[in-house]
């Protein structure tokens, strides 16, 4: 142990900058990892047992509010209930949380994840112009009951008056504290008096169904029944559909994805020089340990534990810096972009794995060359 | 008669540089009694070297037998030579060769570190070798503070510090001014007398040669 900290402490400045390169790049996959796990947040909050039907062409085409009977009689559907985005500005554009017209009497009832206590709910419903917010909202914009939330209507234009009825507690942390929902009667009604084309009309419908593995069957014939009509329908898991909507941005996802990793072959280049030079500067040296008497299993815990020590050192401070680094990157963001960002635990664990595994890797062609060399070949090195 | 601590037999050993196998020591036979202080000379690639990094175990020959206490190193793997090497011999090298992070008392526990003895043991072994070599006044000194005759003596005490049955040494007085070489050799030549080590020395210089019982020649891989 004092040998491998005696020559992590040889060269101070390589070690240095070998820890705080791996430091940086440990902490820049923390943080591309934590982009990407809060993207995915929406599609791991999917429930098996909610089919989500939208119109076939785009999901930014509506549905007419006709279907939701039909789409009701259909054998194995438990309940349905339906939602439309509504979009529109609060204080400035730069405010962001999903703004969603629900239908009062049946959403509540298929997410149960929302949870809300029974008297607001009720309140909400007996209230056209009411809505309900997230508690990370309300947090975010000090808002409690009874306040009066304005909108800029865009896809509805129009100044829009929404008052809090309700504050609602995710059950789990895949579910987004963010939302504001709110009457889709109060839409369609304006709708019926302003834009008399737009009434009756609805973003997507959510199916719950009792048999998920029903989920196929009742998908054909939810969209059989709208086939060759104006609006045929198409009907996948909520999962599936959520992931569509990812689909949108896949590249970027992909690249992300692919980015993190090459990270992990960045910091395994630094560190494998950093141990190559070392070792080859020490050739002479292994030599006379293995003249000594040293073993190969001596010089694999020597090499190994020097190219892994440095690979910890270099992970835990950049999983430290990588703390910082998210919350001022969460900062940065549109507020609400994303509900979540903050580093999960499977991201430290992922980022903790990746130093060790870099700190072996790294070690292995100079414990390879240390291994092979002939004593008397060693003794002749001149480092 | 006490069977020879060192027996080499019939030796032969080649090296292959590219296509070509260069012979370095043909047909070498000799022995050396224990307690004997014996030397090697010879010219510049004659393979005095060679023969005594075989006698150390640290290369193998291409054909003949050594036998060093008893033991014939051709019968034991990499691993186990190694350990051999641990128990049975004390290596003294031309350039000292210590470890630069290590202090003189940190190099000198080094070989010890493959034994079992403990922290306390190791100590007192340590602090007895390096007063053995006349250094204790050095043993938290690093190699780059000690001149080359201290920093040879710190190899000498890292030698014997196991208490090797054989003593190699490959001109130990090579890198060394003149009152450093004399100093050295004195030490040897104390090691053999008072403690009665089995030195083989590897040397030019006639005046450490003179300090060996028995001296061999060599010339071209052959004894002469």
């Amino acid at each position: 142990m004092k040998l491998i900290l005696k020559n992590m402490l040889r060269h101070k400045l390589r070690t240095a900058l070998t820890i705080l390169g791996i430091a940086i790049a440990v902490s820049a996959f923390g943080l591309l990892r934590t982009v990407l796990t809060a993207w995915n947040l929406g599609v791991e909050a999917s429930a098996a047992d909610r089919l989500i039907t939208r119109q076939a062409v785009s999901f930014i085409f509506p549905l007419p509010l006709a279907y939701r009977d039909r789409i009701a009689s259909v054998k194995g559907v438990e309940r349905v209930t339906f939602a439309n985005w509504f979009g529109g500005v609060y204080i400035d554009k730069k405010q962001f949380f999903a703004r969603i017209a629900v239908d009062a009497e049946t959403f509540f009832d298929a997410y149960r994840e929302l949870l809300i206590p029974p008297d607001q709910l009720e309140a909400f419903k007996r209230d056209r112009s009411g809505c309900i917010i997230g508690d990370q909202l309300a947090q975010r914009y000090n808002l409690k009951i009874g306040d009066v939330m304005p909108i800029e209507g865009d896809i509805f234009p129009g100044h829009w008056e929404f008052v809090v009825r309700g504050i609602y507690k995710p059950r789990d942390k895949a579910t987004d504290p963010s939302n504001m929902l709110f009457q889709w009667q109060y839409i369609d009604e304006r709708m019926r008096q302003e834009w008399p084309g737009r009434a009756g009309q609805v973003g997507w419908y959510i199916v719950k169904i009792a048999d998920t593995k029903a989920a196929g069957t009742i998908s054909d014939q939810i969209d059989n029944l709208f086939k060759n009509s104006p609006a045929e329908t198409k009907t996948e898991t909520e999962r599936a559909f959520s992931l569509g909507f990812l689909a949108s941005v896949s590249a970027v996802f992909t690249a992300m994805n692919l980015l993190s990793f090459v990270i992990i072959g960045i910091i395994l280049l630094v560190l494998g020089n950093t141990m190559i030079m070392a070792a080859r500067e020490r050739i002479r040296e292994y030599a006379v340990m293995k003249t000594l008497g040293f073993s190969t299993a001596h010089l694999v815990g020597l090499i190994g534990g020097e190219s892994l020590a440095i690979a910890v050192l270099g992970g835990v401070l950049g999983i430290v810096l990588a703390f910082p680094m998210v919350e001022g990157f969460g900062e940065a963001l549109p507020k609400g972009w994303f509900p979540i960002f903050s580093l999960e635990p499977i991201t430290l664990i992922l980022a903790s794995a990746a130093a060790i595994l870099v700190g072996v890797l790294a070690s292995l062609f100079p414990i390879h060359r240390a291994v092979q060399m002939r004593i008397v070949d060693g003794l002749r090195t001149i480092a | 008669m006490a069977e020879p601590i060192i027996k080499v037999q019939n030796v032969f050993k080649s090296y292959q540089r590219d296509s070509l196998e260069i012979p370095v020591l043909t047909d070498i036979s000799l022995t050396v009694e224990e307690g004997e202080f014996q030397g090697l000379m010879g010219p510049s690639g004659s393979g005095k070297t060679t023969l005594l990094n075989l006698i150390a175990g640290i290369d193998r020959p291409n054909a003949g037998t050594i036998l060093v206490a008893g033991t014939n190193l051709s019968s034991l793997g990499e691993s186990a030579l190694a350990k051999w090497r641990s128990r049975h011999i004390g290596f003294v090298f031309q350039f000292y060769n210590l470890m630069p992070v290590l202090t003189a008392y940190e190099n000198v526990e080094l070989p010890l570190l493959l034994t079992p003895l403990s922290r306390k043991d190791r100590r007192e072994h340590v602090e007895a070798a390096l007063n053995l070599v006349g250094l204790s006044d050095r043993i938290h000194h690093y190699p780059r503070q000690l001149s080359g005759g201290q920093e040879q003596r710190v190899a000498i005490a890292r030698a014997i510090v196991t208490d090797p049955t054989v003593l190699v040494a490959d001109e130990p007085t090579g890198d060394l001014d003149k009152t450093s070489a004399y100093e050295i050799l004195t030490l040897l030549e104390r090691l053999n007398n008072e403690f009665k080590k089995t030195i083989v020395m590897v040397t030019h210089d006639p005046r450490a040669a003179e300090k060996a019982h028995k001296l061999h020649h060599l010339d071209k891989g052959e004894l002469t």
